[in-house]
């Protein structure tokens, strides 16, 4: 089973609820995912041992100046403006192209030739019964979802797959989320918070997902997050309170259920309740097909 | 000499768009005669690279010198292999920003002045 933990606004403690997470599981085996490749923090929690780095790339189109005709085939058909062919010369600016291909299978002269382009690492470690897969965007990088889909490639589905997702609501999200059975979203009680909860639920509608909502920092700020929740039926899991205890661990890496041992029982209840809803709904669905 | 600038109008008292990539009109300018022809921005509604579409219609145009308010530096690096001479920090009306032009008060940029994405804040 996977479950995702997304959040829509940055800060929420969607690392803090992830890690965990994976920590109060007992059976093995467990996989963690960081897919929040631009800032990847969670092995600060899980301090997974014997790390592996491999670099990650994608495909950029290299011209082959003395068969190009600059006839501007390659220009016309890139969507993302990668490719521009002047008079006599073709300029290539690969941090604008998605590696689709199209210009190297189009160029009539066969001038054009893909190249890898290194974009981050994947890296993997080992802690107890959790295996860390995580993704580290190069700086200056532009776009996370090829390193995302690396990373997702090591998902092995049988297993208990916890994804620690990127902030907000646009591709990088989707793509963490999208094969997820539940996804999990945390939110502060703040007007901010809300505002973002409230387009994150917008995607959850809209990929059709089954989820329930996080409370993290409960006790300071407003009520608005819980009328909200309260009005939409949304399930709200677990209540984190607004304390300064907590806010100390994070800072010196230590996970919330070492800090707080009782959350391990409450974790396991979210985990419990979650398994529950996502086989009622496959059996809903093999009611519906049957 | 054909000058191309940025314009938020069609008309030579529209004012000079400080945007380069997502800019409304190019704005071909014979210096001379102030002859001028209106060119629409198909980069305009890019998702992304609007600067580097942008960048390849104005050197395609025939002007051999670019006014506009910003460039990023994606633009920036085909606009200098199409060889365009790109100045930057343009403001006013059109037919300012020619005479300015002409008396040689605007001079050519070293180098990008704004960061990638810079048009869409």
């Amino acid at each position: 089973m996977i479950i995702s933990v997304a959040s829509g606004k940055g800060g929420t403690g969607k690392t803090t609820i992830s890690t965990s997470l994976a920590l109060s599981i007992e059976e093995e085996p467990v996989q963690f995912i960081d897919c929040d490749v631009e800032e990847p923090n969670s092995f600060i929690f899980l301090k997974p041992n014997n790390l592996k780095k491999k670099s990650a790339t994608v495909l950029v189109p290299e011209i082959d100046k003395n068969k190009c005709t600059f006839c501007g085939l390659c220009q016309e058909i890139c969507e993302y403006n990668a490719l521009v062919v002047l008079k006599d010369n073709v300029l290539v600016l690969p941090e604008l192209c998605h590696s689709c291909g199209g210009c190297s299978l189009l160029c009539p002269e066969k001038a054009i030739s893909e190249v890898d382009r290194e974009v981050g690492t994947i890296e993997m470690g080992k802690r107890n019964n959790i295996e860390m897969v995580y993704g580290r965007l190069n700086i200056g990088e532009a776009m996370p979802v090829p390193l995302i889909k690396m990373v997702k490639k090591y998902i092995r589905k049988n297993n208990n797959v916890i994804i620690d997702a990127p902030p907000g609501t646009s591709c990088p999200v989707i793509e963490a989320v999208k094969d997820s059975d539940y996804c999990i979203l945390v939110t502060e009680p703040t007007p901010f918070g809300l505002n973002d909860l409230k387009l994150a639920v917008g995607v959850m509608h809209e990929l059709n997902k089954p989820f329930g909502v996080i409370i993290n920092r409960h006790g300071m700020g407003d009520i608005g997050v819980e009328e909200y929740c309260r009005e939409e039926k949304i399930e709200i899991l677990m209540k984190v309170p607004f304390e300064k205890e907590i806010a100390v661990a994070y800072s010196k890496g230590i996970p919330l259920i070492e800090l707080y041992p009782e959350y391990k029982r409450k974790f396991q209840n979210i985990l419990n309740m979650i398994v529950n809803i996502v086989e009622k709904k496959a059996n809903s669905k093999i009611m519906q097909e049957r | 000499m054909k000058v191309i600038v940025t314009s938020e109008g069609k008309n030579l008292d529209s004012k000079v768009d400080q945007r380069f990539g997502r800019a409304k009109y190019f704005m071909l300018v014979d210096t001379d005669t102030m002859e001028y022809q209106v060119i629409d921005n198909e980069a305009v509604s890019q998702g992304g690279g609007a600067g580097v579409k942008a960048a390849q219609i104005t050197i395609d145009s025939g002007a051999k010198v670019l006014l506009t308010g910003n460039v990023g530096p994606n633009a920036y690096e085909v606009l200098k292999s199409g060889g365009m001479d790109i100045i930057v920090g343009v403001n006013g009306t059109i037919r300012e920003a020619i005479q300015k032009f002409k008396s040689g008060e605007l001079k050519s940029e070293g180098g990008p002045n704004v960061a990638s994405h810079h048009g869409l804040q």
